[in-house]
């Protein structure tokens, strides 16, 4: 019974009309069209921006940042956060690295011991968070620095980086006809899968019954630790995925790869309008901050804006991400309490 | 710094004879790339974007050899010169700033690799956009760039070192030690067997070799290394540092001891750190390589690259400006010379 008022931001489905004002009003909408902005904007002013090239160096970029950021929309969604991400990254090139000096040569192998492992890493986290208890803040700082260390143990100071030219080139050989690299395809796919959990399925509305109220959802009949539990798996397993990528991406298996993903990934959650107090924010939204994050980087730096002034943009647009969405939300509470109980939206809406 | 680029252009008599030639060709840069057709003559096109990619920005290393000797030679050649980077020393930053430069048109790009292969698809991808690649300081692997240029080979610092330590220790000799890094590190340890192999020359025979230790590039190990090395050979006349961490912490020992300027120290270390120990005396010289003239000769590789006057095969010279001239190595390496000696008199031309 009280699901239905715990889950208001998912369900922008079920009224016409007024689903749809709202959303334009919404932080999704914001950051779409602040997406659309910076594009014409830079396209029209630096040389090179817009061009299919800039375009597949900004996919690149952004595929391994989108492939994490799809399972920790979900756990932040719950109040939840997994900073040991980059590491499981880190660790999973290594370990893919080593396999392959070792012998093993087989590709789908590899690539299926690979996402087990980041299963397994996930599924720690998930058992000191869920089974003991603890923070997962906490918890996921602690692999953090283990899982890198790890990382060190099985590679040291070497790098694996023999693999065959096949392998390298096709992780980010472009579709045919086009630049853009074909592995979007499965950021995409996995995109509508997680993207189906979180607005079409029961699963999907308990995450943010979980987020606003974990005791209230338990009451409700939610598995919230089961939930959470498999969510911290998932995010293993696509933090894996993204690491297979970054191998053969950049031919090379180091134990610092990755260093300081979370960080990008976590500031794109955040940016996407997503509460990191949970129970608020959604896919759309987090994809349109990883899509604006990578343009405007990769055009800034086209601009020869210096690094150092890169970071400012990048942190700025952080304090906005967090304070943002609150002020949208606010401005709009008291819009709504000004008018008149008559209107349209506010029958439908509360 | 003006004062510096004033004396090179000064000095840069070879280069200004290249430039009026070049001012006579009609080429302007923005990115052709005539380099399989030859350039005999020798003439640097004028126009072209050379952009260093340093390891990171904010590295007064690379600021020394990027600002203080990339951008003079280029603006020797006309050139347009730029520095650009990520403020963290990774390599998938550096590879996203690669792809920036070749979107760019960049001519040149010369780059410290933070990795040599992670690095080495988003070179391919800039070379096949037009862009000569050249490596400094931190090479690739050889496929993925035009030229390296070398910094210094293992002979050259071998024999510097054994030089510097006995010019210090003087016609006497006596008992010298080495200050290592790691036991196992494999640079070091070449460094250490060609020392060994200098140290056999005739002209070295007074002076003997009796301990190697490892201060493990710690600070605090390495100044315990060389307190012991002290007390347990107290006539001991020298110690070499093949190692900046080595070498600053052998001095700061050294000169709040009593064998301040009584045990010579030299090695390899940067000015910043051991200017406070040349200036007291507990350090006469040490060697390194010049950043400026590291970062000038890339340049003038990476121009000859895109004129057509070199294209990376062993054999092939080109002039550098006021360095003179230089030949291309096997595996497309170009070597910068001896390493550089810093000493009281020219310790303060630099920074880093």
């Amino acid at each position: 019974m009280a699901t239905d008022t715990l889950v208001k931001p998912a369900r922008t489905g079920s009224a016409g009309p007024p689903g749809w004002r709202r959303l334009l009003g919404s932080w999704d909408a914001i950051l779409i069209l602040a997406l659309l902005l910076v594009v014409l904007v830079a396209t029209a002013t630096i040389e090179g921006v817009g061009s299919p090239r800039f375009y597949r160096f900004v996919v690149l970029e952004a595929i391994p940042i989108a492939l994490i950021a799809l399972p920790m929309t979900l756990v932040i969604i719950t109040g939840e956060i997994d900073l040991s991400v980059a590491s499981t990254v880190g660790l999973t090139c290594s370990v893919l690295g080593q396999l392959w000096y070792l012998g093993v040569t087989s590709l789908p192998v590899l690539i299926v011991l690979s996402l087990l492992l980041g299963a397994v890493l996930g599924a720690v986290n998930g058992v000191f968070i869920t089974v003991f208890g603890l923070p997962s803040l906490a918890v996921t700082i602690g692999t953090l620095a283990l899982y890198r260390g790890l990382a060190y143990v099985v590679l040291g100071d070497r790098a694996i980086a023999d693999y065959p030219p096949a392998w390298t080139q096709n992780a980010v050989a472009p579709i045919p006809g086009t630049v853009i690299p074909w592995f979007v395809l499965v950021l995409a796919a996995l995109a509508v899968v997680f993207g189906v959990v979180l607005y079409l399925t029961p699963i999907g509305r308990s995450l943010y019954a979980i987020g606003n109220n974990a005791e209230a959802s338990t009451f409700a009949g939610i598995s919230v630790l089961r939930t959470k539990f498999w969510l911290f798996v998932a995010t293993g397993a696509m933090a894996a995925l993204a690491g297979v990528f970054w191998t053969f991406r950049f031919a090379s298996a180091r134990a610092d790869n990755a260093t300081g993903l979370e960080l990008a990934v976590v500031a794109a959650v955040l940016l996407g309008g997503v509460s990191i107090f949970g129970g608020r924010g959604g896919l759309v939204g987090v994809l349109a901050a990883v899509a604006l994050l990578g343009v405007l980087r990769n055009a800034l730096q086209l601009a020869d804006v210096p690094a150092n002034a890169l970071t400012i943009v990048t942190g700025t647009l952080l304090i906005l991400s967090v304070v943002g969405p609150n002020l949208v939300r606010m401005a709009r509470e008291r819009l709504r309490r000004r008018r008149p109980v008559t209107t349209p939206l506010e029958r439908t809406s509360s | 710094m003006r004062i510096r680029r004033i004396r090179i252009v000064a000095t840069a008599a070879l280069a200004a004879v290249a430039l009026t030639l070049g001012a006579c060709a009609e080429d302007t840069g923005g990115g052709t790339d005539t380099g399989d057709t030859g350039n005999a003559a020798g003439t640097i096109k004028e126009g072209l974007k050379v952009t260093f990619l340093p390891k990171q920005v904010n590295n007064p290393y690379f600021d020394t050899s990027d600002n203080k000797g990339g951008k003079p030679a280029v603006e020797e050649f006309k050139g347009q010169y730029a520095q650009t980077g990520p403020s963290e020393a990774s390599p998938s930053a550096q590879v996203s700033y690669i792809n920036t430069l070749s979107q760019q048109g960049t001519d040149v790009i010369i780059i410290a690799a933070n990795d040599q292969d992670a690095v080495c698809g988003s070179l391919m991808e800039a070379k096949t956009a037009g862009a000569k690649i050249v490596t400094y300081d931190s090479d690739t692997k050889p496929e993925c760039r035009d030229a390296f240029v070398n910094q210094a080979t293992s002979e050259g610092i071998a024999q510097a070192q054994i030089k510097l330590i006995s010019d210090a220790v003087g016609p006497e000799g006596g008992e010298i030690a080495i200050l290592s890094a790691t036991a196992n590190a494999t640079n070091q340890n070449a460094w250490i067997e060609l020392m060994k192999t200098e140290l056999a020359k005739p002209e070295y025979s007074k002076l003997t070799l009796v301990a190697t230790v490892y201060g493990d590039d710690q600070d605090e190990k390495s100044f315990q290394e060389a307190q012991g090395l002290l007390s347990k050979y107290p006539n001991l006349k020298g110690i070499i540092s093949p190692t900046t961490v080595g070498i600053a912490a052998a001095a700061r020992y050294l000169s709040g001891s009593s064998y301040k300027g009584k045990v010579q120290l030299t090695g390899l270390g940067t000015p910043n750190q051991l200017r406070e120990y040349v200036k007291d005396g507990t350090v006469k010289a040490f060697a390194l390589w010049n950043p400026a003239d590291l970062g000038y000769l890339a340049a003038y590789t990476g121009a000859a690259l895109a004129s057509g006057i070199i294209t990376g095969k062993e054999g092939e010279t080109f002039t550098a400006g006021k360095l003179g001239e230089y030949t291309v190595g096997a595996n497309g390496e170009v070597l910068l010379g001896d390493p550089f000696e810093f000493n009281a008199s020219n310790i303060d031309e630099f920074n880093f």
